[in-house]
């Protein structure tokens, strides 16, 4: 893992003396609200419905146990015992006090952790594939370029104020797992004619009102040409990009009015002034990042091949586990783990302190020390042994952290919705419950296969329901909540944007409209091996809005 | 029943924890929706308006708004969703909030 050098600690550190005073000073008068909300929200805390959150970056998802044990104690000392895992493979916290909020920077600070550029219209939290160093399909580890991009965009002095904020992702794998195309700027890594290591560039991707998927401006870029490029993108961006109007400030609505074409060459040519300069990252600083993310030493475990299959055989809950929550590792005699935050009828990436405190004993004990958030809201032990997979499986079900459903119906994305967020027009917890709960038995989930179900409560779509195979949009709709369904959408390397399928629905008629959407898929897909999104690509939108709607015309 | 009175509540969060609060006919700002005033004419709103700008410079609350409401059998309904479940704490929570200290309002989030 990277580790903090003298001037990460010491910057930290004065940021956060910085807003200990910025807060004192608010709370004694001397600075006004309208003085005080953009320097709270530059360190993550945001004001929300019932109290204030504080948002806290966890570098392209990687985490240490120690720090995890840190985020525990937060949750218990200053909140309410518990956090909220996000999509951008971040924590927030939803009862945090202002007056406790520079104590609670400080705690983060003593484990290299922080919520700089959590918020604000900069350059927000690279996030990667969760796999990240541990994939068996992986090309290259891409945490050293998220680390990479990270220092570079850190306080970024050009690139503080942009029109609008700016995401970045990056995949390692062929198999995208960290939703490039519907990102700012993503970056598929791929090896080059030289068998060097470098990027496939996608722009002007996004969700929110107006989604679209992102274009490809260059086939492959050498890592070390990477922080150049990416500021001639932000150059060209930060110039031309609107900011007139807010919902038509992000690079995509660039991309779509400049065209792709005009765009690229305006790329091309502001790199051309940049290549050249020291943004060109020499070969001696590429190396001492990627050493940071050496893959740790794993031993050789091979006793785990034969025991694992005599547990599998004993015991049918494991053996569903492991089927469906583990995944190749880079090393035969392990596996990737994803520890899932989706309990039937719970609530989607909400951890506990005591299950924090948990998943940090086991990655110390199992995973060399290393844990993952994914951008699905699950957490990941990167590195478990096959012969530790046992253990590791009681103590997760002992804590309720052992359901058997990564990548299935009740795996939900979900944002906060109205029963915490500001922003919200409707609630979309209470709706991934109910439907987590009709799906719920083990096997009608393991029947209906891979299906994403992906729930926003606005349009921002921070539960990205435009990617979702079945997205579910929350809207307010005369002070009643009304769900619209969107069906088809994708965030993997073949991405699309789901389209709507018709009227909406009321809360108590989403979970009905849902189980009919799956019924048809089942009676209608070509055999068990042909999943929701590929029968919904073959078949078409007709069939699931006949048996919403009846008849077309109703649809309307 | 009486009929419900229909007005406006001053909310707004508290600076120090964030919490929702409600104006008081005493002028000070309570957790409980219940112990809101009720402005039934827009003359009184505007006062309440002017009291919560007071309460901002006082660093007391921060980002206040009117929200409609009713007074229901002596009890404080807001219109909205929105501001009914400020009045209790998440609905996925029913351990957290307003609605496990003691300080929720009397109507549920949903229904009329």
């Amino acid at each position: 893992m990277y580790r903090y050098d003298e001037f990460d600690h010491q910057f930290v550190r004065e940021r956060t003396a910085q807003f200990r005073d910025q807060a004192e000073r608010r709370l004694k008068g001397e600075l006004t609200e309208d003085e005080f909300r953009p320097l709270r929200l530059m360190n993550g805390l945001y004001l929300q419905l019932h109290a204030y959150m504080l948002r806290v970056a966890i570098p392209y998802g990687t985490l240490s146990g120690r720090q995890m044990r840190q985020l525990a104690m937060i949750a218990e000392r200053w909140d309410r015992g518990y956090g909220h895992f996000t999509t951008r493979q971040n924590i927030q916290y939803n009862w945090i006090k202002l007056e406790d909020t520079a104590d609670i920077l400080a705690a983060l600070a003593d484990v290299e952790m922080h919520a700089i550029q959590t918020s604000g219209n900069c350059i927000r939290n690279v996030t990667t594939d969760h796999w990240a160093g541990a994939a068996a399909d992986e090309i290259a580890d891409p945490r050293p370029v998220a680390e990479l991009l990270r220092q570079w965009s850190s306080l970024h002095p050009e690139f503080s104020y942009l029109p609008r904020k700016f995401k970045i992702a990056v995949t390692g794998s062929e198999n995208d797992r960290a939703a490039i195309q519907v990102h700012d700027i993503g970056l598929a890594v791929k090896r080059g004619p030289d068998g060097g290591v470098g990027f496939a560039v996608y722009v002007g991707g996004g969700q929110g009102r107006t989604p679209m998927v992102a274009k490809k401006i260059r086939d492959y870029l050498p890592e070390a040409d990477l922080l150049s490029y990416c500021t001639a993108i932000l150059r060209v961006y930060n110039l031309e990009g609107r900011r007139d109007n807010k919902y038509k400030a992000r690079i995509k609505i660039l991309v779509h009015e400049m065209g792709t074409e005009e765009l690229t060459q305006r790329v091309e040519a502001e790199w051309e002034t940049l290549k050249d300069s020291d943004l060109r990252v020499p070969d001696a600083d590429i190396k001492a990042i990627y050493t940071y993310f050496a893959p740790p030493p794993l031993k050789e475990r091979a006793e785990g091949h034969g025991l694992l299959a005599k547990q599998r055989r004993e015991d049918a809950g494991f053996a569903g586990w492991v089927l469906q929550n583990t995944v190749a590792h880079k090393h035969p005699d392990y596996k990737g783990v994803t520890i899932s935050l989706k309990p039937i009828g719970g609530i989607p990436g909400d951890a506990s302190a005591d299950q924090m405190d948990l998943v940090a004993d086991l990655a110390e004990k199992y995973s060399a020390d290393e844990l993952r958030v994914s951008h699905e809201q699950n957490l990941v032990l990167p590195h478990v042994a096959l012969a530790d997979l046992k253990m590791v499986y009681d103590a997760l079900a002992d804590m309720g952290l052992a359901t058997a459903n990564a990548g299935l119906i009740t795996d939900i994305i979900a944002c906060p919705g109205m029963d915490y967020c500001a922003l919200a027009t409707a609630r979309s917890i209470p709706i991934a419950q109910k439907i987590s709960e009709r799906f719920g038995a083990q096997a009608r989930q393991s029947e209906i296969g891979e299906l994403k179900i992906k729930i926003s409560g606005c349009i921002n779509a921070c539960g990205h329901h435009h990617v979702g195979h079945i997205g579910i949009l929350g809207v307010d709709k005369k002070g009643e909540e009304i769900y619209q369904v969107t069906l088809g959408g994708s965030a993997d390397e073949n991405t699309s944007i789901g389209e709507i399928i018709g009227r909406g629905f009321a809360a108590d008629e989403v979970t009905d409209a849902i189980e009919t959407i799956v019924d048809t898929y089942l009676g209608l897909r070509l055999d068990p091996h042909e999943n929701f999104l590929a029968a919904y690509r073959r078949a078409g939108a007709q069939p699931f809005k006949e048996a919403l709607y009846g008849s077309v015309d109703k649809a309307a | 029943m009486s009929a419900p009175e229909k007005g406006q509540v001053m909310t707004a969060n508290r600076l120090r924890d964030g919490i929702a609060v409600f104006l008081t006919r005493a002028g000070t700002w309570s957790e409980k929706i219940d112990e809101a005033t009720l402005a039934l004419e827009p003359q009184a709103a505007a006062a309440l308006e002017l009291r919560a700008k007071e309460d901002e410079l006082a660093t007391v609350v921060t980002g206040g708004y009117l929200i409609d409401a009713e007074r229901r059998d002596g009890r404080i309904r807001a219109s909205h969703i929105r501001e009914r479940m400020r009045t209790l704490g998440p609905t996925v929570r029913l351990d957290l909030g307003k609605q496990a200290d003691g300080t929720a309002g009397g109507f549920a989030a949903e229904g009329a």
